[in-house]
């Protein structure tokens, strides 16, 4: 039996109207859609992403740990600077969650790649696009989070200067795409071997340790230190943890490895992209 | 001048085999057993632009690999590809805009949205403008019979909705070229009579090329003036349906209901007798004797009904593929 159309302008009200430079405004076009479909897609699962959320407790658990350590005295933190920390800490590491690796591996695996890998659109846009979707599903959880952290350690609320918190957002951002470009790269490496996940579960342990979500570098031994401020890990939670905390931060030398790692992460995830394809095709598609 | 010029095309596998059992593995850890296999090989065709060809062969024929490598999933190991003038391989987006693939058992509709959101990225990615890709959905959506489906989650709709909806996601940007890969898999009758109409009413329209594997031989039969039959990876015809028919049934089925019963005996003389019971007989003749043996049918026996038929096209073909015998002749 036929069913009832869709009305035209019904379908041109879903699918928007654009206006401006043909190749801006198809990027932007494509920018969207994907992320409005991703968005609606994520909402479906708003409870699981709810657990997902409060899964990254663990900045708020180490802080529940350091508040009594005679550490943090020592090393001139106060309980307030320490506990405003690790609620940044918390923020920033809700906002650069990155699963590219589980859901490549399973897109593989379920042999759903090849309808993808025929649209003239690299599928890292798909990914990104689900991932920046899921963050903005978790923002409203994230904002009820600090309210009750504020509320319940009320002498740690604090509201950060404009300048800082603009330069935690753009450095909480670039962490998440440092984070994104990094695990996209060993998710490359699905094009050669399955269970490419197993690699990103050995890379966890350097970035717990190192990216300051077990405790502020400050508190690292000096060698430690410098030697975990030129991994990309701190780049990922420590820097913009510190600048929206208010703690002591070389911002510069910050946002100098953060440009220098994304200068090599960009060109290899393109190398390993392009040799992944040739592999993925060589190999039976 | 073709759109799909296929030259020389192999493509094989190195696969790796073990034995059951503990002793298997322990084999298999310290000594890996690979094995080649060629999935297709030297494979010549054409197709001119416009044409609707089907594709045949037995499970594990090389159907699949073949539509990989036209599509550029897959790259040959051997011989040459041009589809619409371009080479697969180098999957240029010119290319992959000018075609599509669609796989009976694999989907590209988002599994939780309505379709029609996977549609608004398909139009984004292609680039159509708002107007246009409201135009074309709608006139997919008609000839589709789709209407309200395209609101519900994908997950929610029949198997026969769904495999609308992904061909409406394949072919929104109106690919030149079609390689469907069992796109009525699975479809109960009068879906799959649905989805024939629906491809015999896009290739009048657009003018589309489309070359289509599958298992269902109502729908070779009704799309696909030319069917290209492969088997072990070559190919072993290229042609018309009836020219395969006679190529591999030389012999047609005469359908006799007689005026009374007669022993099969009677009817040694004028062909090998299939079967005789009672006042139906069915015989095989030979297809240069036929007219002949027709006509000696009717003057020498009390013959009420008369009926020539070539055997189903499904049998010969299923024979073909269980007795192995492709050789040329």
């Amino acid at each position: 039996m036929s069913q009832p159309l869709p009305s035209q302008p019904r379908l041109q009200r879903r699918f928007g109207r654009h206006r401006g430079f043909p190749a801006i405004a198809s990027a932007l076009r494509i920018a969207r859609a994907l992320f409005v479909s991703q968005y609606a897609l994520m909402l479906e699962f708003r409870a699981e992403i709810l657990l997902w959320a409060l899964s990254g407790l663990m900045p708020l658990l180490m802080f529940s740990l350091w508040s009594g350590a005679p550490a943090g005295a020592a090393a001139g933190i106060s309980p307030q600077a320490f506990a405003r920390y690790f609620l940044a800490a918390f923020v920033v590491r809700q906002f650069t969650v990155v699963w590219v690796v589980y859901a490549f591996e399973e897109d593989n695996l379920l042999g759903r790649l090849s309808p993808l890998l025929l649209q003239p659109l690299p599928l890292v846009w798909r990914y990104a696009a689900a991932h920046l979707a899921e963050q903005a599903t978790r923002l409203p959880f994230v904002v009820g989070m600090v309210a009750l952290f504020f509320w319940a350690v009320p002498e740690a609320a604090w509201i950060p200067s404009p300048t800082r918190l603009l330069l935690a957002l753009l450095a909480a951002h670039l962490g998440f795409w440092l984070n994104f470009l990094l695990q996209h790269a060993i998710t490359m490496l699905c094009f050669w071997s399955e269970r490419a996940s197993a690699l990103e579960r050995f890379l966890f342990m350097p970035y717990l340790f190192l990216s300051g979500l077990l405790a502020p570098l400050d508190l690292y031994p000096e060698a430690v230190r410098r030697f975990a401020l030129l991994t990309p890990f701190p780049s990922m939670l420590y820097l913009p943890a510190q600048l929206a905390s208010g703690g002591p931060i070389d911002a510069v030398a910050g946002f100098r490895t953060v440009a220098v790692w994304l200068a090599l992460l960009i060109p290899l995830n393109l190398v390993l992209w392009r040799a992944g394809v040739r592999r993925y095709a060589a190999m039976g598609g | 001048m073709a759109i799909v010029h296929v030259q020389g095309l192999s493509r094989s596998f190195r696969v790796s085999e073990k034995d059951p059992g503990l002793a298997g593995t322990l084999r298999h850890f310290l000594r890996r057993k690979v094995r080649t296999v060629e999935a297709v090989r030297d494979l010549d065709f054409t197709i001119e632009p416009g044409e609707m060809v089907g594709f045949l062969g037995p499970n594990g024929a090389g159907k699949t690999t073949t539509l990989k490598m036209l599509s550029g999933l897959l790259h040959p190991s051997g011989g040459r590809v041009e589809v619409a003038g371009h080479v697969p391989a180098h999957r240029q987006a010119a290319f992959l805009r000018r075609i599509t693939l669609v796989m009976g058992q694999k989907q590209q509709l988002i599994w939780d949205l309505p379709p029609l959101d996977s549609l608004r990225v398909n139009a984004a990615v292609y680039g159509l403008d708002d107007l246009e890709a409201a135009r074309r959905i709608a006139e997919l959506a008609e000839m589709l019979e789709l209407g309200e489906e395209l609101h519900r989650p994908v997950r929610k709709l029949s198997l026969g909705q769904r495999m609308k909806a992904e061909l409406m996601a394949a072919l929104l940007h109106r690919p030149e070229v079609l390689f469907l890969d069992e796109p009525t898999l699975g479809l109960d009758v009068n879906a799959q009579a649905a989805m024939r109409r629906f491809l015999a009413d896009y290739n009048r329209r657009h003018g589309a090329t489309v070359l289509l594997t599958s298992h269902y031989m109502a729908d070779i039969t009704a799309l696909c003036p030319r069917v290209l039959l492969i088997h072990a990876g070559s190919l072993f015809h290229d042609g018309s349906l009836e020219q395969l028919t006679q190529r591999l049934a030389p012999r047609r089925e005469v359908r006799l209901e007689l005026a009374d019963p007669m022993p099969g005996s009677a009817f040694s003389g004028y062909g090998e007798v299939e079967s005789c019971s009672g006042r139906d007989v069915r015989l095989l003749v030979d297809r240069d004797r036929l007219t002949t043996v027709v006509g000696r049918l009717l003057a020498d026996l009390p013959v009420l009904d008369l009926e020539v038929r070539d055997p189903p096209i499904e049998d010969i073909i299923g024979r073909l593929f269980r007795q192995g015998n492709t050789d040329q002749p």
